[in-house]
Protein backbone atom coordinates (compact mmCIF):
# COMPACT_ATOMS: atom_id res chain seq x y z
CA UNK A 1 0.00 0.00 0.00
CA UNK A 2 1.50 3.20 -1.09
CA UNK A 3 2.10 6.46 1.73
CA UNK A 4 -1.53 8.08 1.68
CA UNK A 5 -1.59 11.72 1.15
CA UNK A 6 -3.30 13.66 3.73
CA UNK A 7 -6.83 15.03 3.28
CA UNK A 8 -6.42 18.46 3.00
CA UNK A 9 -4.19 17.65 0.37
CA UNK A 10 -6.85 15.64 -1.63
CA UNK A 11 -8.84 18.70 -1.21
CA UNK A 12 -6.75 21.16 -2.58
CA UNK A 13 -5.10 19.14 -5.38
CA UNK A 14 -8.42 20.10 -7.48
CA UNK A 15 -8.57 23.78 -6.56
CA UNK A 16 -5.12 24.47 -8.21
CA UNK A 17 -2.54 22.14 -8.51
CA UNK A 18 -4.59 20.00 -10.79
CA UNK A 19 -7.54 22.57 -11.43
CA UNK A 20 -9.44 21.15 -14.26
CA UNK A 21 -10.15 23.57 -16.34
CA UNK A 22 -6.54 25.80 -16.19
CA UNK A 23 -4.36 23.04 -15.57
CA UNK A 24 -5.66 19.63 -17.05
CA UNK A 25 -7.73 21.82 -19.78
CA UNK A 26 -10.91 19.32 -19.10
CA UNK A 27 -14.47 20.21 -19.48
CA UNK A 28 -14.12 23.22 -21.65
CA UNK A 29 -17.59 23.30 -23.58
CA UNK A 30 -19.20 23.98 -20.58
CA UNK A 31 -16.77 26.70 -19.30
CA UNK A 32 -16.58 28.69 -22.30
CA UNK A 33 -20.43 28.61 -23.39
CA UNK A 34 -22.53 29.48 -20.08
CA UNK A 35 -19.67 31.81 -18.72
CA UNK A 36 -20.95 35.19 -20.24
CA UNK A 37 -22.27 36.37 -16.20
CA UNK A 38 -21.01 35.37 -12.67
CA UNK A 39 -24.00 33.94 -11.74
CA UNK A 40 -24.12 31.58 -14.96
CA UNK A 41 -20.38 30.49 -14.23
CA UNK A 42 -21.05 30.13 -10.42
CA UNK A 43 -24.38 27.87 -11.25
CA UNK A 44 -23.18 25.65 -13.77
CA UNK A 45 -20.14 25.29 -11.52
CA UNK A 46 -22.09 24.78 -8.56
CA UNK A 47 -24.53 21.93 -10.51
CA UNK A 48 -21.36 19.99 -11.80
CA UNK A 49 -19.94 20.11 -8.35
CA UNK A 50 -23.53 18.69 -6.82
CA UNK A 51 -23.03 15.93 -10.06
CA UNK A 52 -19.45 15.50 -9.02
CA UNK A 53 -19.85 14.99 -5.29
CA UNK A 54 -22.75 12.63 -5.39
CA UNK A 55 -21.36 10.50 -8.38
CA UNK A 56 -18.18 9.99 -6.68
CA UNK A 57 -20.21 9.06 -3.33
CA UNK A 58 -22.25 7.03 -5.28
CA UNK A 59 -19.33 5.09 -7.35
CA UNK A 60 -17.03 4.75 -4.33
CA UNK A 61 -18.84 3.16 -1.95
CA UNK A 62 -20.11 0.86 -4.85
CA UNK A 63 -16.43 0.29 -6.41
CA UNK A 64 -16.14 -3.24 -5.57
CA UNK A 65 -19.18 -4.33 -7.09
CA UNK A 66 -19.05 -3.21 -10.51
CA UNK A 67 -17.59 -5.00 -12.97
CA UNK A 68 -14.77 -3.95 -14.26
CA UNK A 69 -15.94 -4.16 -17.78
CA UNK A 70 -19.02 -2.45 -17.65
CA UNK A 71 -17.62 0.17 -15.59
CA UNK A 72 -17.80 2.97 -17.89
CA UNK A 73 -21.13 2.74 -19.19
CA UNK A 74 -22.23 2.40 -14.85
CA UNK A 75 -20.75 5.42 -14.23
CA UNK A 76 -22.02 7.44 -17.32
CA UNK A 77 -25.40 6.19 -15.97
CA UNK A 78 -25.16 6.55 -12.12
CA UNK A 79 -23.44 10.76 -13.54
CA UNK A 80 -26.92 10.83 -16.08
CA UNK A 81 -29.20 10.10 -13.11
CA UNK A 82 -27.57 12.81 -11.18
CA UNK A 83 -27.57 15.48 -14.08
CA UNK A 84 -30.99 14.51 -14.65
CA UNK A 85 -31.98 15.23 -10.85
CA UNK A 86 -30.24 19.26 -11.10
CA UNK A 87 -32.04 19.41 -14.68
CA UNK A 88 -35.66 18.95 -13.25
CA UNK A 89 -34.65 20.74 -9.55
CA UNK A 90 -33.14 23.59 -12.09
CA UNK A 91 -36.31 23.64 -14.40
CA UNK A 92 -39.09 23.82 -11.15
CA UNK A 93 -37.28 26.23 -9.01
CA UNK A 94 -34.98 28.11 -10.92
CA UNK A 95 -36.55 28.62 -14.72
CA UNK A 96 -34.67 31.76 -15.57
CA UNK A 97 -31.16 30.47 -15.00
CA UNK A 98 -32.46 27.20 -16.03
CA UNK A 99 -33.44 28.72 -19.71
CA UNK A 100 -30.14 30.69 -19.59
CA UNK A 101 -27.95 27.70 -18.84
CA UNK A 102 -30.09 25.54 -21.75
CA UNK A 103 -28.85 22.22 -22.87
CA UNK A 104 -25.12 23.00 -20.67
CA UNK A 105 -26.97 21.63 -17.90
CA UNK A 106 -27.83 18.22 -19.44
CA UNK A 107 -24.49 18.52 -21.02
CA UNK A 108 -23.02 17.78 -17.61
CA UNK A 109 -23.40 14.19 -18.40
CA UNK A 110 -20.45 14.51 -21.01
CA UNK A 111 -18.23 16.88 -19.24
CA UNK A 112 -14.81 14.88 -19.21
CA UNK A 113 -13.88 16.34 -15.81
CA UNK A 114 -16.99 14.48 -13.97
CA UNK A 115 -16.42 10.82 -15.82
CA UNK A 116 -12.34 11.44 -15.44
CA UNK A 117 -12.21 11.46 -11.37
CA UNK A 118 -14.66 8.76 -11.38
CA UNK A 119 -12.51 6.29 -13.57
CA UNK A 120 -9.35 8.23 -12.50
CA UNK A 121 -9.90 8.28 -8.59
CA UNK A 122 -13.43 7.36 -6.69
CA UNK A 123 -13.46 3.80 -8.42
CA UNK A 124 -10.21 3.18 -6.72
CA UNK A 125 -10.53 4.63 -3.00
CA UNK A 126 -12.70 4.98 -0.01
CA UNK A 127 -16.04 7.34 -0.28
CA UNK A 128 -14.42 10.02 2.09
CA UNK A 129 -11.06 10.57 0.13
CA UNK A 130 -13.08 10.21 -3.09
CA UNK A 131 -15.53 12.75 -1.43
CA UNK A 132 -12.92 15.36 -0.75
CA UNK A 133 -11.36 15.01 -4.64
CA UNK A 134 -14.73 15.63 -5.58
CA UNK A 135 -15.10 19.07 -3.16
CA UNK A 136 -11.89 19.96 -4.41
CA UNK A 137 -12.34 19.43 -7.91
CA UNK A 138 -15.66 21.13 -8.27
CA UNK A 139 -14.30 23.59 -6.34
CA UNK A 140 -11.44 24.52 -8.77
CA UNK A 141 -13.82 23.77 -11.81
CA UNK A 142 -16.57 26.31 -9.67
CA UNK A 143 -13.47 29.20 -9.16
CA UNK A 144 -12.47 28.93 -13.14
CA UNK A 145 -15.91 29.28 -14.05
CA UNK A 146 -16.47 32.49 -11.63
CA UNK A 147 -13.22 34.23 -12.60
CA UNK A 148 -13.56 33.64 -16.47
CA UNK A 149 -17.70 35.13 -16.08
CA UNK A 150 -16.94 37.45 -13.73
CA UNK A 151 -14.47 38.79 -16.06
CA UNK A 152 -16.60 38.42 -19.02
CA UNK A 153 -19.51 40.19 -17.31
CA UNK A 154 -17.56 43.56 -16.02
CA UNK A 155 -16.17 44.24 -19.13
CA UNK A 156 -19.08 43.30 -21.31
CA UNK A 157 -21.43 44.01 -19.64
CA UNK A 158 -19.90 46.45 -16.97
CA UNK A 159 -21.82 44.65 -14.05
CA UNK A 160 -20.89 41.65 -11.35
CA UNK A 161 -23.53 39.94 -10.39
CA UNK A 162 -26.38 42.06 -12.30
CA UNK A 163 -24.69 44.90 -10.04
CA UNK A 164 -23.02 47.83 -11.69
CA UNK A 165 -19.83 48.64 -11.06
CA UNK A 166 -17.81 49.83 -14.24
CA UNK A 167 -18.57 53.43 -14.56
CA UNK A 168 -20.96 54.97 -17.20
CA UNK A 169 -18.18 56.43 -19.18
CA UNK A 170 -16.64 52.93 -19.70
CA UNK A 171 -17.89 51.84 -22.90
CA UNK A 172 -18.63 47.61 -22.19
CA UNK A 173 -16.94 45.67 -25.12
CA UNK A 174 -19.78 43.91 -26.62
CA UNK A 175 -16.88 40.67 -27.89
CA UNK A 176 -16.31 40.07 -24.15
CA UNK A 177 -20.05 38.37 -24.13
CA UNK A 178 -20.10 37.18 -27.99
CA UNK A 179 -18.66 33.11 -28.09
CA UNK A 180 -15.73 34.99 -29.43
CA UNK A 181 -14.90 36.94 -26.49
CA UNK A 182 -14.81 33.81 -24.23
CA UNK A 183 -12.18 31.99 -26.24
CA UNK A 184 -10.05 35.23 -26.10
CA UNK A 185 -10.23 34.91 -22.10
CA UNK A 186 -9.67 31.59 -21.76
CA UNK A 187 -6.60 31.97 -23.54
CA UNK A 188 -5.06 34.99 -22.44
CA UNK A 189 -6.42 33.51 -18.43
CA UNK A 190 -4.11 30.08 -19.52
CA UNK A 191 -1.09 32.19 -20.67
CA UNK A 192 -1.31 34.12 -17.65
CA UNK A 193 -1.19 31.16 -15.58
CA UNK A 194 2.03 29.70 -17.33
CA UNK A 195 3.72 32.72 -16.47
CA UNK A 196 2.65 32.95 -13.45
CA UNK A 197 3.87 29.21 -13.08
CA UNK A 198 7.32 29.55 -15.40
CA UNK A 199 8.01 32.56 -12.84
CA UNK A 200 7.55 29.99 -9.74
CA UNK A 201 9.90 27.51 -11.21
CA UNK A 202 12.53 30.04 -12.01
CA UNK A 203 12.62 31.28 -8.65
CA UNK A 204 12.78 27.63 -7.23
CA UNK A 205 15.71 26.59 -9.13
CA UNK A 206 17.31 29.66 -8.25
CA UNK A 207 17.12 29.41 -4.95
CA UNK A 208 18.45 25.76 -4.91
CA UNK A 209 21.35 27.08 -6.95
CA UNK A 210 21.17 29.79 -4.21
CA UNK A 211 21.44 27.26 -1.85
CA UNK A 212 24.07 24.73 -3.30
CA UNK A 213 26.11 27.68 -3.57
CA UNK A 214 25.90 28.26 0.09
CA UNK A 215 26.92 24.54 1.24
CA UNK A 216 29.45 24.79 -1.20
CA UNK A 217 28.53 22.16 -3.76
CA UNK A 218 29.29 23.57 -6.76
CA UNK A 219 29.34 19.98 -8.76
CA UNK A 220 25.27 19.68 -7.79
CA UNK A 221 24.62 22.90 -9.67
CA UNK A 222 25.90 21.57 -13.06
CA UNK A 223 23.88 18.29 -12.57
CA UNK A 224 21.20 20.64 -11.54
CA UNK A 225 21.72 22.16 -15.35
CA UNK A 226 21.82 19.18 -16.96
CA UNK A 227 18.60 18.27 -16.30
CA UNK B 1 -36.16 26.25 -48.19
CA UNK B 2 -36.50 25.57 -44.90
CA UNK B 3 -34.69 22.42 -45.43
CA UNK B 4 -31.66 24.48 -46.45
CA UNK B 5 -32.25 27.33 -44.03
CA UNK B 6 -31.85 24.78 -40.91
CA UNK B 7 -28.87 23.00 -42.86
CA UNK B 8 -26.77 27.13 -43.48
CA UNK B 9 -27.80 28.08 -40.03
CA UNK B 10 -26.20 25.00 -38.35
CA UNK B 11 -23.28 24.70 -40.32
CA UNK B 12 -22.47 27.92 -40.61
CA UNK B 13 -24.12 30.67 -38.74
CA UNK B 14 -24.87 28.81 -35.30
CA UNK B 15 -21.87 26.44 -36.22
CA UNK B 16 -21.46 24.21 -32.86
CA UNK B 17 -17.84 24.91 -32.32
CA UNK B 18 -17.41 28.08 -32.63
CA UNK B 19 -21.17 29.50 -31.25
CA UNK B 20 -21.86 27.12 -29.49
CA UNK B 21 -18.77 25.61 -27.82
CA UNK B 22 -19.93 21.96 -28.26
CA UNK B 23 -16.78 19.81 -28.99
CA UNK B 24 -14.30 21.58 -27.74
CA UNK B 25 -11.92 18.81 -26.65
CA UNK B 26 -11.37 17.25 -30.37
CA UNK B 27 -11.34 20.79 -31.93
CA UNK B 28 -8.34 21.75 -29.66
CA UNK B 29 -6.74 18.17 -29.13
CA UNK B 30 -7.06 16.44 -32.87
CA UNK B 31 -7.01 19.96 -35.07
CA UNK B 32 -2.61 20.33 -35.06
CA UNK B 33 -2.24 18.36 -38.28
CA UNK B 34 -4.67 18.59 -41.14
CA UNK B 35 -5.32 14.97 -42.47
CA UNK B 36 -6.71 13.47 -38.92
CA UNK B 37 -8.76 16.63 -38.94
CA UNK B 38 -10.12 15.66 -42.17
CA UNK B 39 -10.62 12.14 -40.75
CA UNK B 40 -12.32 13.11 -37.09
CA UNK B 41 -14.84 15.50 -39.01
CA UNK B 42 -16.22 12.63 -41.25
CA UNK B 43 -16.43 10.49 -38.66
CA UNK B 44 -18.12 12.48 -36.17
CA UNK B 45 -20.16 13.70 -39.68
CA UNK B 46 -20.88 10.34 -40.02
CA UNK B 47 -22.11 9.40 -36.37
CA UNK B 48 -24.10 12.95 -35.97
CA UNK B 49 -26.47 12.32 -38.70
CA UNK B 50 -27.08 8.74 -37.28
CA UNK B 51 -27.60 10.23 -34.09
CA UNK B 52 -29.87 13.02 -35.28
CA UNK B 53 -31.98 9.36 -37.17
CA UNK B 54 -31.95 7.37 -33.71
CA UNK B 55 -32.52 9.85 -31.34
CA UNK B 56 -35.49 11.34 -33.30
CA UNK B 57 -37.31 7.90 -33.83
CA UNK B 58 -36.47 6.98 -29.96
CA UNK B 59 -37.71 10.43 -28.80
CA UNK B 60 -40.78 10.40 -30.66
CA UNK B 61 -41.30 7.12 -30.68
CA UNK B 62 -40.86 5.80 -27.44
CA UNK B 63 -40.34 8.39 -25.01
CA UNK B 64 -42.77 11.18 -25.85
CA UNK B 65 -45.66 8.51 -26.29
CA UNK B 66 -45.09 6.69 -22.88
CA UNK B 67 -44.71 9.89 -21.00
CA UNK B 68 -40.75 9.20 -20.56
CA UNK B 69 -39.01 12.25 -21.55
CA UNK B 70 -37.65 12.67 -17.95
CA UNK B 71 -35.58 10.01 -19.04
CA UNK B 72 -33.80 11.79 -21.92
CA UNK B 73 -30.48 12.55 -20.61
CA UNK B 74 -29.61 8.53 -19.87
CA UNK B 75 -31.24 7.30 -22.77
CA UNK B 76 -29.81 9.82 -25.11
CA UNK B 77 -26.35 9.02 -23.66
CA UNK B 78 -26.97 4.84 -23.82
CA UNK B 79 -28.37 5.06 -27.18
CA UNK B 80 -24.98 7.06 -28.32
CA UNK B 81 -22.61 5.00 -26.53
CA UNK B 82 -23.97 1.90 -28.31
CA UNK B 83 -24.74 3.49 -31.45
CA UNK B 84 -21.01 4.14 -31.49
CA UNK B 85 -19.96 0.94 -30.73
CA UNK B 86 -22.19 -0.95 -33.65
CA UNK B 87 -21.10 1.76 -36.20
CA UNK B 88 -17.61 0.84 -35.71
CA UNK B 89 -18.29 -2.93 -35.91
CA UNK B 90 -19.93 -2.36 -38.81
CA UNK B 91 -17.31 -0.24 -40.55
CA UNK B 92 -14.61 -2.78 -39.25
CA UNK B 93 -16.68 -5.27 -41.02
CA UNK B 94 -17.98 -3.89 -44.09
CA UNK B 95 -15.17 -1.48 -45.25
CA UNK B 96 -11.31 -1.94 -44.25
CA UNK B 97 -9.77 1.45 -45.58
CA UNK B 98 -12.82 3.46 -44.04
CA UNK B 99 -12.18 1.87 -40.85
CA UNK B 100 -8.73 2.71 -40.68
CA UNK B 101 -9.04 6.28 -41.81
CA UNK B 102 -11.91 6.68 -39.39
CA UNK B 103 -11.41 4.28 -36.83
CA UNK B 104 -9.01 5.58 -33.62
CA UNK B 105 -11.10 8.52 -34.07
CA UNK B 106 -14.58 6.60 -33.72
CA UNK B 107 -14.66 5.83 -29.75
CA UNK B 108 -13.55 9.48 -28.81
CA UNK B 109 -17.12 10.36 -30.34
CA UNK B 110 -18.91 9.16 -27.73
CA UNK B 111 -17.58 11.72 -25.17
CA UNK B 112 -18.01 14.26 -27.50
CA UNK B 113 -20.36 16.98 -26.35
CA UNK B 114 -21.87 17.91 -29.76
CA UNK B 115 -23.60 14.32 -30.73
CA UNK B 116 -25.14 14.50 -26.86
CA UNK B 117 -25.98 18.32 -28.02
CA UNK B 118 -27.00 17.36 -31.40
CA UNK B 119 -29.85 14.75 -29.80
CA UNK B 120 -31.14 17.58 -27.04
CA UNK B 121 -31.47 20.13 -29.59
CA UNK B 122 -33.14 17.99 -31.86
CA UNK B 123 -35.84 17.50 -29.09
CA UNK B 124 -35.99 20.75 -28.04
CA UNK B 125 -36.63 22.58 -31.15
CA UNK B 126 -39.21 20.17 -32.05
CA UNK B 127 -37.74 19.19 -35.63
CA UNK B 128 -39.40 16.80 -37.71
CA UNK B 129 -37.76 13.17 -38.82
CA UNK B 130 -36.61 15.00 -42.39
CA UNK B 131 -35.45 18.62 -40.46
CA UNK B 132 -33.46 16.70 -37.50
CA UNK B 133 -31.66 14.22 -40.08
CA UNK B 134 -30.92 17.83 -42.39
CA UNK B 135 -29.90 19.18 -38.98
CA UNK B 136 -27.35 16.56 -38.10
CA UNK B 137 -26.14 16.74 -41.29
CA UNK B 138 -25.45 20.91 -41.13
CA UNK B 139 -24.07 20.28 -38.12
CA UNK B 140 -21.17 18.07 -38.86
CA UNK B 141 -20.48 20.06 -41.55
CA UNK B 142 -20.47 22.93 -39.62
CA UNK B 143 -17.99 20.76 -37.44
CA UNK B 144 -15.84 19.37 -40.00
CA UNK B 145 -15.34 22.73 -41.66
CA UNK B 146 -14.46 24.34 -37.92
CA UNK B 147 -11.90 21.76 -37.51
CA UNK B 148 -10.27 21.74 -40.74
CA UNK B 149 -9.58 25.31 -41.49
CA UNK B 150 -7.99 25.24 -37.22
CA UNK B 151 -6.05 22.94 -38.40
CA UNK B 152 -4.34 25.13 -41.30
CA UNK B 153 -4.14 27.44 -39.09
CA UNK B 154 -2.35 25.77 -36.70
CA UNK B 155 -0.22 23.79 -39.08
CA UNK B 156 1.48 27.63 -40.26
CA UNK B 157 1.43 28.30 -36.27
CA UNK B 158 4.22 25.96 -35.45
CA UNK B 159 6.63 28.25 -37.78
CA UNK B 160 5.06 31.57 -35.78
CA UNK B 161 7.39 32.68 -33.02
CA UNK B 162 4.97 32.09 -30.16
CA UNK B 163 6.13 33.50 -26.63
CA UNK B 164 6.18 30.74 -24.76
CA UNK B 165 3.89 30.69 -22.01
CA UNK B 166 1.32 31.12 -24.92
CA UNK B 167 2.45 27.52 -26.90
CA UNK B 168 -0.41 25.05 -26.96
CA UNK B 169 -3.42 25.80 -25.96
CA UNK B 170 -3.72 29.45 -25.23
CA UNK B 171 -2.38 30.25 -28.34
CA UNK B 172 -4.98 27.59 -29.87
CA UNK B 173 -7.97 29.35 -28.31
CA UNK B 174 -7.10 32.81 -29.22
CA UNK B 175 -6.63 31.51 -32.74
CA UNK B 176 -10.41 29.66 -32.16
CA UNK B 177 -11.55 33.66 -30.73
CA UNK B 178 -10.59 35.45 -34.01
CA UNK B 179 -12.04 32.51 -35.76
CA UNK B 180 -15.03 32.75 -33.99
CA UNK B 181 -15.41 36.31 -34.71
CA UNK B 182 -15.06 35.50 -38.16
CA UNK B 183 -18.24 33.48 -38.23
CA UNK B 184 -19.94 35.66 -36.72
CA UNK B 185 -20.13 37.49 -40.82
CA UNK B 186 -22.00 35.06 -41.58
CA UNK B 187 -25.19 36.06 -38.99
CA UNK B 188 -26.51 38.35 -41.74
CA UNK B 189 -27.13 35.36 -44.08
CA UNK B 190 -30.55 34.41 -42.06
Amino acid sequence: MKKQVTLSKEFFKGVWDNNPVLKQLLGLCPTLAVTVSAINGLAMGLAATFVLVMASLLISSIRKIIPAQVRIASFIVIIATFVTIVDLVMKAKFPDLSKALGPFIPLIVVNCVILGRQEAFASKNNPGRAFLDALGMGTGFTIALLVLGGIREIIGSRTFFGIQIMPDQFEPWLIMILPAGAFLTLGLILGAVNVYIDRKKRLEHESIIAHYKRVGREELIEELEVK
Amino acid sequence: MELFIIFISAALVNNFVLAYFLGICPFVGVSNKLSSATSMGMATTFVMVITAIVSWLLYNLVLVPYNLAFLQIPSFILVIASLVQFVEMVIKKVSQPLYRALGIFLPLITTNCAILGLALFGSMREYNFLENVIFGLGAGAGFTLALVIMAGIREELDLADVPKPFQGAPITLIVAGILALAFMGFAGMI
